[in-house]
């Protein structure tokens, strides 16, 4: 199996090929787990030696960050800088749209350069390059909704790699009405995942599932572990969850191609 | 006697306006430093793109034709206004129609033709604004003074417009009657339709209506531009500038404070020999702690409420509103320019941005989502206040909420936002690593 913590790469003085930075989410949220799980079946299916850093990997600070705190961001990424170049890291791929933009975007001025990619870019490389190959048969079937997160579209411009992978599996894909630069948050970002909302009239992700829901989908897709959360909450609250099943992009895919 | 009174009220105009930009440009230069990383190039197209072209703008469309057609409309106009005030000085009446020519009777046909549009733009701008009652324009910060600007300005263009075409009714009334200087210059494509509302006058009448008509309009102007510096119509001059400084770099990538990283490279053994040096607030309490580039997008904002009306915040009934929070921002300069004006220097006056202007509970309700920084049609970016408002809570004031204090001490002890610890990361890997 070409999976290893990144210690034992170095033990058996080799490197993966890629790094997955799984994140706190996939390391510790149950259902996250779930989603690092379908993308790592799917680097498998492609033959691709990847590793990861295990106990040694940190929060990249992002909260930290966006909370206000730059000690602690950057006493964060400085550290996991230094580990990253220990381990001589060139390329990283995140199922968290929030790694991938800290460490794409805000390391590199810390003295970070990596070459990182988002899962869904990622897997659309592979898929392009002939690694991943789509089955003729398999298709899912039903309506999808895909929900933009932030940090993936309006943060780093990515809105075709998703899409391009959900219509791989066949469903028919329908766009909300706010979507891509204008698609509406799902209240977790900014650190607002690890604090309670201020006072309002709704909470922001009950506000974005209803404009999901309203497309009656049987799926709704995501791509990033905070989004899963909330979105999933908001189709809790709607008295939805037994019918609409809220998934990572990486999950539909290891579906349609028969890996879960 | 008319030239030396005209050549006086115009030095006089240009003069207190040359006078409260250069003010305006002392306060926006209290803040600190800041220069975008990309190549001059780079930024002359930016502004191109955005400023001249007014990409963003098509964003929405009906508002974009009504917004391009008074834009384009200020141009056309100015060709007429530098012959009003070449007349004025000169004591001469449409001086340029010799020289011009054929192009001259170009020249007003297109201002005439503009005129109207600009006429029609304004009337829509109104209805949308006070009859349609677009949302984004009543808002909770849009009561007093915000919603009686926009109002005034876009009467303004109107009774400027007005006086444009009874001066030039009138003129080709004079024309056809061959009064005195009233020679035949000009073709008038919509003021001709005025004609019959003025035919029965005598010369005499005419020609006081075609002067108070012609100096109504110039004083207008005149007046105009004086008005801008306090208002949100300022946007017709920053929008350049602000185009050209702004910052062409994802809207998820916000940057780490420079004083910080010494600190901690200090800290973590990584020190490269150079000297911390202990620089100021972190983060802001007041204006001046913000980059000069958020207050030029403070006195940029024309308080169009494009941010506001995406925020996820304020859509869900938060006090956060992205515009207010510039509006904020230019309220706090305002006072701070006055004390310039009266007393020549800034001194802190024990107000700030932060406590007095905007409170704890909007900014803490920002997601950094960064919808607010994509909807500005002139790269205004909301979200580089909100996080300094937030680094200086945190940071100086140890304000930040609870919960993000447990969040900080987990993150401090477990390299996680949970109090779990790091051996456990690896446990969903399990049945798929290899050894």
């Amino acid at each position: 199996m070409p999976g290893r913590l990144l210690s034992a790469w170095a033990a058996a003085g080799e490197k993966p090929e890629v790094l997955y930075w799984v994140g706190c989410a996939a390391s510790f949220d149950d259902r996250a787990q779930r989603v690092a799980r379908a993308f790592v079946r799917l680097l498998e299916a492609a033959g691709i030696r990847w590793g990861i850093l295990g106990t040694e990997e940190s929060c990249t600070g992002d909260p930290a960050k966006r909370a206000g705190n730059d000690f602690l961001f950057q006493t964060l990424a400085l550290q996991n800088i230094q580990l990253l170049k220990s381990y001589e890291i060139k390329t990283i791929v995140a199922t968290c749209p929030h790694c991938f933009n800290t460490l794409k975007n805000e390391y590199p001025a810390l003295g970070g350069d990596f070459e990182v990619w988002h899962h869904t870019q990622y897997l659309y490389k592979l898929i392009a390059e002939g690694r991943l190959r789509l089955p003729a048969d398999g298709h899912l079937k039903g309506r999808l909704v895909y929900h933009d997160p932030c940090y993936l579209g309006r943060g780093n411009g990515e809105y075709e790699a998703p899409r391009r992978l959900l219509r791989y599996t066949g469903m028919e894909l329908q766009e909300p009405p706010r979507h891509r630069d204008f698609a509406l948050c799902c209240g977790a970002g900014g650190a607002q995942m690890f604090k309670e909302p201020e006072p309002g009239r709704k909470d922001i992700n009950i506000e974005r599932t209803e404009e999901l829901l309203a497309l009656q989908p049987q799926r709704i897709a995501v791509g990033c572990p905070f989004c899963m959360t909330m979105i999933t909450d908001g189709v809790k609250h709607a008295g939805k969850y037994d019918s609409v099943r809220v998934q990572d992009i990486a999950e539909l895919l290891a579906e349609r191609l028969g890996l879960l | 006697m008319a030239q030396v009174i005209f050549a006086i009220v115009l030095l006089t105009a240009i003069g207190i306006f040359a006078y409260h930009v250069r003010l305006l440009s002392r306060t926006i230069r209290l803040g600190r430093p800041y220069m975008p990383s990309d190549s001059p190039l780079r930024r002359w197209l930016r502004m191109l793109r955005v400023a001249v072209f007014q990409q963003r703008m098509m964003d929405k469309p009906v508002a974009a034709l009504a917004h391009w057609v008074i834009y384009v409309g200020f141009f056309v106009i100015n060709l007429e206004v530098a012959e009003i005030i070449l007349d004025g000085l000169a004591g001469t009446h449409r001086v340029l129609a010799p020289y011009l020519g054929v192009f001259y009777d170009a020249m007003t046909v297109a201002a005439e033709i503009f005129m109207a549009l600009v006429f029609v733009a304004a009337v829509i701008f109104l209805w949308r604004r006070n009859v349609l009652k677009v949302p984004r324009f009543h808002t909770a910060e849009m009561r007093g003074w915000p919603p009686l600007d926009a109002n005034i300005i876009l009467w303004t263009e109107i009774g400027l417009v007005v006086a444009l075409f009874v001066m030039n009714a009138a003129d080709q009334l004079l024309q056809a009657r061959q009064v005195g200087p009233y020679l035949s210059a000009g073709t008038f494509p919509i003021s001709r339709w005025l004609m019959p509302f003025f035919s029965g006058l005598s010369d005499d009448t005419l020609i006081v209506i075609e002067r108070a008509a012609w100096w109504a309009h110039i004083l207008g102007i005149l007046a105009f531009l004086n008005y801008i510096p306090f208002s949100k119509h300022l946007h017709i001059f920053l929008a350049f500038p602000n185009t050209y400084y702004a910052r062409e770099e994802p809207v998820g990538k916000l940057d780490s404070l420079p004083q910080v990283t010494a600190i901690v490279r200090e800290s973590l053994g990584l020190a490269n020999g150079t000297s911390v040096e202990a620089d100021g607030t972190l983060g802001a309490k007041d204006v001046t702690d913000l980059s000069w580039k958020s207050l030029l997008d403070a006195y940029t904002c024309t308080e169009c409420g494009r941010c506001t009306a995406v925020c996820p915040a304020n859509i869900t009934g938060k006090k956060l509103s992205p515009r207010k929070i510039l509006m904020d921002t230019r309220d706090r300069l305002e006072e701070i320019k006055r004390t310039l004006y009266r007393t020549g220097k800034w001194e802190p006056d024990g107000k700030a941005l932060l406590g007095d202007y905007i409170t704890p509970e909007e900014i803490w309700a920002c997601t950094t989502c960064g919808a607010c920084v994509r909807a500005c049609p002139v790269l205004i970016n909301p979200l580089a206040i909100i996080l300094a408002l937030r680094q200086y809570m945190t940071m100086e004031a140890a304000q930040a909420p609870e919960t993000l204090n447990v969040l900080f001490v987990n993150l401090e002890n477990n390299g996680s936002p949970w109090a779990l610890p790091a051996a456990d990361r690896a446990n969903w890997a399990q049945s798929l690593l290899s050894a």
